[in-house]
């Protein structure tokens, strides 16, 4: 097979990329290291969110929730007893869970099952509504699920939360895991079942009448969704090494849809370098929240601030840019060789009032 | 006598206290070419969403080749092979033209979304004989030279055979064209029902088509049906519906 150009810049990249990882993980100091698995992390949500906003065209407001389910059945499975006898000290754990433990890979694939199942239980009657309606039963949902898991303390240690998780989610976990998620998403949205989601956003009566089963393909949607989310929330558990339900509020999910919104609903390469772009500035830009010195006035430390410049660049996004970063396009070298020439162009453009003038 | 494609006996449509459609008959043999006519709101439309079943009717029943499908869901009735074009154009946006009609095929593909999503062999042959086929009904109108462009770029009149086109990709025996000359010239409509003649014969088609000017569906049709206020005022072939009296009083008043 003779390979194309792009194709071996796209896999000499994949390799560049490979190796970053692996001297980032034997150099990078622990902070770097753990904002960098926290991109993978988020690349994994804002696919997933992704997946039911921007291919789908269902607005839903509820990841959190599917992430805490992930997060919290994953993290029972792999704590040994005595992590859990520690933890649950108020209330005893109930007797089945609590000599059960299971390996990392199986338990973060049952957490996204569970994940996966809640997402269909709830999604069987919620995905009737549509559009604002939608996301506030998604909401409402999500919020529902982090309560039950807040009262439920024989199982979930309630607010108390579970501490000391064994930290299984290193940088090749997540980003292995980042770049599965990835490729599953990719394939299915290039063959027919992508075009029958497509056709249900952009269209549903449309796609109805053309034969797409189309309350199917929204459950589908939703489920896989969910279990991807289920999936992200146990790393990010893993990670941490502590999750309590007040990890799971509505915020988590803002942060995920702001990823989606800026890189482009529909677009997997957009939501990539979104996740991985905002992720960096979450950490880089906590400048902005403690105390600054200029030389005329200091400010006291403003908490938030740093979102204010979220808030802004979501703006200007909206009201340039309405369809995000990469707007429903997919990432491709060409697009990069047109912005490279475009910028040369406009490179010359400014030079040549200047030069053409002395000829 | 041939068979008997789609049949309606006895369909009303209720909204609330309005009938949009009371006690439609119809019946449309194979390869028959049969118009739909009536003025605004007399309830064509409605009388299309009851036999796609995007409507449930609120009483009789609707049969495609003798079998019941009253209550199906649209996309089973679509299955069955019954595909429709919309009044206002309905093409998916974002899809270039090509997906668009590849949409319609989807049916036609149906390997599994585990076969699909790891690109198996089998999911390969179909999906490269559905674009084929697709391509191959873009150019019988026309489009194949825009296929990779996106479906809203086209002009309007494109636009409204792409729909037709997607119709077909389906693979149906019978289509429901609502309103396929809608805003277009007196030229364009003539070609448009020159095309569907044309489709009709190749593809083996049963059609069923509203217009809303007498004039143009009057060189194609074989038969037809005029709805006023839900009530099928007359039917027969063209040529006496001009002559009705009933007819001329719809849509032109009474003194």
């Amino acid at each position: 097979m003779k390979l194309t150009k792009n194709y071996r810049y796209s896999i000499v990249a994949l390799v560049a990329f490979a190796i970053f990882l692996v001297l980032a993980n034997s150099f990078f100091d622990a902070f770097t290291l753990r904002v960098l698995n926290l991109c993978a992390i988020y690349v994994i949500l804002a696919l997933s969110l992704n997946l039911l906003n921007g291919f789908t065209g269902l607005f839903s407001l509820g990841h959190s929730g599917f992430m805490a389910v992930g997060a919290y059945v994953c993290a029972l499975l792999t704590m040994p007893p005595e992590l859990k006898e520690m933890n649950y000290f108020l209330v005893p754990i109930v007797p089945f869970l609590k000599n059960l433990t299971l390996p990392f890979i199986p338990a973060l694939l049952l957490g996204g099952l569970a994940a996966a199942f809640v997402g269909f239980l709830i999604g069987a009657p919620v995905l009737r509504l549509k559009d604002d309606y939608l996301a506030i039963a998604t909401l409402g949902f999500s919020e529902i699920i982090r309560v039950l898991i807040t009262n439920a303390q024989t199982i979930t240690n309630g607010a108390q939360g579970l501490k000391g998780l064994p930290r299984f989610a290193t940088t090749y976990a997540v980003w292995i895991t980042a770049g599965l998620v990835t490729l599953f998403m990719a394939l299915p949205l290039r063959s027919s079942y992508g075009r029958a989601m497509k056709a249900v956003r952009d269209d549903e009566l449309a796609a109805e009448a053309m034969g797409v089963n189309v309350f199917k393909v929204k459950v589908t949607s939703f489920t896989v969704s969910s279990f991807i989310a289920g999936v992200g929330g146990a790393l990010l558990g893993h990670m941490i090494t502590t999750i309590d339900p007040k990890m799971f509020t509505f915020l988590l999910t803002f942060n995920i849809l702001l990823i989606v919104v800026l890189g482009g609903t529909g677009s997997i390469s957009g939501s990539v370098i979104a996740a991985i772009v905002v992720t960096i500035l979450m950490e880089a830009l906590r400048f902005l929240d403690e105390p600054m010195n200029f030389i005329f006035f200091r400010t006291e430390g403003l908490p938030g601030l740093r979102m204010v410049v979220f808030s802004l660049m979501l703006m200007i996004v909206v009201i340039f840019r309405q369809r995000g970063l990469m707007g429903g396009k997919e990432f491709s070298w060409d697009m990069l060789r047109e912005a490279g020439a475009a910028l040369a162009r406009l490179g010359k453009k400014i030079r040549l009032p200047k030069g053409g003038r002395n000829v | 006598m041939s068979e008997i494609m789609l049949s309606t006996h006895g369909v009303v449509m209720k909204f609330g206290g309005l009938t949009a459609v009371s006690d439609l008959n119809i019946e449309i043999a194979k390869n028959e070419i049969v118009g739909l006519i009536g003025p605004n709101g007399a309830g064509k439309t409605t009388a299309f969403n009851v036999i796609t079943g995007m409507y449930n009717p609120t009483s009789g029943t609707v049969s495609y080749r003798e079998k019941n499908i009253t209550g199906y869901k649209p996309h089973s009735i679509t299955e069955l092979g019954i595909a429709r074009t919309f009044q206002n154009i309905r093409l998916f946006k974002e899809l270039t033209v090509l997906e668009n009609v590849l949409v319609g095929c989807h049916i036609g593909i149906g390997t599994g979304i585990f076969g699909a999503t790891l690109h198996l062999p089998a999911y390969r042959k179909k999906e490269a004989e559905a674009r084929a086929f697709a391509m191959d009904l873009l150019s019988q109108v026309g489009l194949e030279s825009v296929a990779r462009e996106k479906a809203t770029s086209l002009p309007y009149g494109k636009q409204r055979r792409l729909e037709i086109v997607r119709a077909l990709a389906a693979r149906p025996t019978t289509l429901l064209l609502d309103e396929p000359a809608a805003g277009m010239n007196p030229q364009e409509s003539r070609e448009l029902m020159d095309l569907i003649h044309r489709l009709r014969d190749e593809f083996d088609l049963t059609i069923f088509l509203i217009e809303h000017h007498m004039q143009v569906v009057m060189g194609v049709c074989d038969h037809m049906y005029v709805l006023d206020y839900g009530v099928t005022i007359a039917h027969g072939d063209p040529a006496s519906i001009q002559k009705n009296q009933k007819v001329i009083e719809a849509y032109l008043g009474v003194e």
